[in-house]
């Protein structure tokens, strides 16, 4: 190496060590030291190498003349530019730790350039976390081994064979611009043509991305309080920050307890309306007039009662958004009013004369297949339509795979925390029990399962016995569904009246949609839940309110099973 | 007017990291800028929480350091508080800039003869 003002290796010091043998380990180096490069700084003549220098490494820049490696090529390479062709940061330090070179990427880590810091201890521009008590260069001169040298500043190392130099160091740096970046950093020593070490290579690599890709896969995706980390819930995440930006209606599917409210609330706080209010209506209960007047608002003297103005959820929400719970409950007259609206950007309270403007973002749900509302006649085909440019659907817990163990430990998570208790997970027979549930609820009961369990388990595993008791009826049910649609297989192939063609053994087999077996299953499914309504309800002495909540359901998912299965 | 500097420290320099110091000096000077005197504190253990803590409760008028988290700048500045950060060098040296009303984020005062 050069004994130049740049990245020159050669010890400026007089250093005891200098002319008399080398110690075992540099003497080790010695015999590959003649295939190695060498730094330079001095210029090379005619024969610079321009090319290389001219992408990088001007003198301007390092505020030094920029230093050369010679031996790799007929000419000598700007070592600048060489390390700027590195996707690591690097640093080049002196014996003393000071800075003598960073490259591009190592500028860029630390927001300082090497003509800033060139010269000063590395500890105080690179700010690591090992730099103050864990520096690996830095040790008191207490090691038998290794070759004790001096250094410019008098101040005396322990110097450190290789082998003694820890592998990489993780820890974290503090840039100019007071940010935190996790890196990984290793050293190696430099060695003169005589296999001294005369100053140390230092790479910082930013583990910034490794670090979220970490924490990702820990979490599992996330949109606001949405968590899952299942293919399913991957798509509706992916799409979910293109349609809060989106100003426009939005339609959003799927069963009871999938998270449809909570989805449209995140879609407006990550929307441009997240400042405004979010105003949540749920007309599906309220007689047709009062759910107009609820939602567009009436005058005075509108109607017998109406005492006083009142402004209805639309322009409550003025600015902000708009959340119908139920798209499918509403009286058709509504649904024309609501179309009106969102071609014209406008409502008429009821009792007036004149329009209003409002400018609200509308998201509209419904736990049914809209396309079957429309086909009933429940819901207008023309706001169907309009609503549906933009439409997302939940899918049901039971198709989102991993999520059910995922969204169990989630919640089993939150609900020990709340509660101050160490519950750390299921046990097996309790895990399996729960992944065989089906979840009408969806995630709604998984949640309260979880509280549940977390409320009555003492210990760190949940127990089955810790589990609701339907679980295990539902199982049980399940078991009994299966033989019979088993033993009607069996019938149906020994050419019983009203059975699929017995020779047909192979599409009977797979029971395919519209068979026997899944009507049977389907069956089964509505006599669950309604032995699970009746079996609520009597818990809760008939409080439908505490039997929703006992479900997982919502109040009007409760009513309108109820009333479906002529309960009420 | 009266002022408290509190400088995180290592060795006789300013600390590279506010968060990683474990000892800070304070330095009271008079209205005019003159050294009424300094004390040093020794943390248990190295905390920015707690510099800021020492920081408010010796009613510090300006922190001296180098690498600081955005959250405790912002945070000292809210406290209205001045942070003159990035300050790399002996602390004498750094006492003696701010002295002279010479000290700017950003200064880097150790002596490099080849730099």
């Amino acid at each position: 190496m050069g004994n130049g003002p740049g990245c020159d290796a050669a010890p400026r010091t007089s250093s005891p060590d200098a002319g008399r043998p080398v110690s075992s380990p540099s003497a080790r180096h010695n015999a590959q030291r003649r295939n190695r490069c060498f730094v330079s700084t001095q210029q090379t003549g005619p024969a610079a190498p321009h090319s290389i220098r001219s992408r990088a490494g001007s003198p301007a820049r390092h505020g030094a003349p920029p230093p050369h490696v010679s031996g790799i090529s007929p000419l000598p390479v700007d070592l600048a530019a060489m390390l700027d062709a590195l996707p690591v940061g690097v640093a080049l330090l002196d014996i003393d730790c000071s800075i003598r070179l960073m490259n591009r990427a190592l500028e860029t880590l630390t927001g300082f350039t090497t003509a800033e810091v060139r010269g000063i201890p590395c500890r105080h521009a690179l700010r690591a976390s090992i730099c103050l008590y864990r520096c690996p260069l830095r040790r008191p001169l207490t090691t038998a081994s290794g070759v004790t040298v001096a250094t410019a500043s008098g101040a005396h190392y322990d110097m450190i064979d290789d082998g003694e130099l820890p592998p990489a160091q993780e820890g974290d740096i503090l840039n100019r611009h007071r940010r935190r970046i996790p890196v990984r950093m290793s050293m190696s020593p430099l060695r003169d043509a005589d296999g001294r070490v005369v100053g140390w290579l230092h790479a910082v690599e930013d583990l910034t991305l490794v670090r979220e890709l970490e924490e990702k896969t820990a979490k599992g995706e996330a949109f606001g309080p949405l968590v899952g980390r299942s293919v399913a819930m991957e798509r509706v995440f992916q799409a979910l920050p293109a349609v809060a930006q989106n100003d426009g209606p939005l339609l959003v599917t799927g069963e009871t307890g999938t998270g449809k409210d909570t989805l449209a609330e995140a879609v407006h706080k990550a929307s441009s309306r997240a400042r405004e209010p979010f105003v949540k209506a749920s007309l599906s209960s309220l007689p047709e007039f009062l759910a107009e007047s609820e939602l567009f608002g009436h005058r005075k003297g509108a109607f017998p009662g109406a005492e006083e103005n009142k402004p209805g959820r639309f322009r409550l929400a003025q600015g902000g958004t708009l959340y119908l719970t139920e798209i499918g409950d509403l009286p058709l007259s509504i649904q024309g009013r609501l179309l009106a609206f969102l071609d014209e950007g406008v409502i008429y309270p009821v009792g007036a004369t004149d329009p209003v403007a409002c400018d609200v973002r509308l998201v509209v749900a419904t736990n049914r297949d809209p396309e079957q509302l429309v086909a009933e006649g429940r819901l207008r085909e023309d706001l169907f339509r309009r609503l549906s440019a933009v439409r997302l659907h939940l899918p049901p817990l039971r198709d989102r795979g991993e999520d059910i163990e995922f969204l169990l430990n989630h919640f089993m998570g939150h609900f020990a925390a709340r509660m101050k208790k160490t519950v750390r997970g299921c046990s097996g027979k309790a895990l399996r029990t729960l992944l065989d549930y089906p979840f009408p609820g969806n995630v709604r009961e998984l949640r309260n399962i979880a509280e549940y369990a977390v409320t009555l388990c003492h210990g760190e595993t949940v127990m089955p016995a810790h589990l609701p008791a339907y679980l295990f009826q539902a199982k049980a049910e399940a078991r009994r569904a299966e033989r019979e649609r088993r033993t009607g297989r069996v019938a149906g192939a020994f050419g019983q009246p009203g059975s699929p063609d017995a020779s047909d053994t192979t599409g009977d087999a797979q029971a395919s949609p519209g068979d026997g077996g899944e009507h049977l299953a389907r069956t089964s499914v509505s006599d669950l839940e309604r032995r699970l309504i009746a079996d609520a309800l009597q818990r809760t002495g008939n409080r439908r309110g505490e039997a929703a909540e006992l479900l997982g359901w919502g109040r009007s998912t409760l009513w309108r099973k109820m009333k479906q299965y002529g309960m009420c | 007017m009266p002022a408290t500097l509190l400088i995180p420290l290592y060795r006789d320099e300013v600390a590279p990291r506010f968060d990683l110091a474990g000892e800070a000096l304070l330095v009271h000077l008079d209205a005019d800028g003159a050294e009424l005197s300094r004390s040093s504190v020794l943390l248990a253990h190295a905390s920015s929480e707690e510099l800021c803590r020492i920081a408010l409760e010796e009613k510090v008028r300006v922190v001296i350091c180098n690498g600081i988290d955005d959250e405790f700048w912002q945070y000292l500045r809210w406290k209205r508080i001045e942070v003159i950060d990035n300050v790399m060098g002996p602390v004498d040296e750094a006492i003696a800039r701010f002295r002279a009303d010479a000290l700017r984020p950003g200064d880097i005062l150790f002596h490099r003869s080849d730099a």
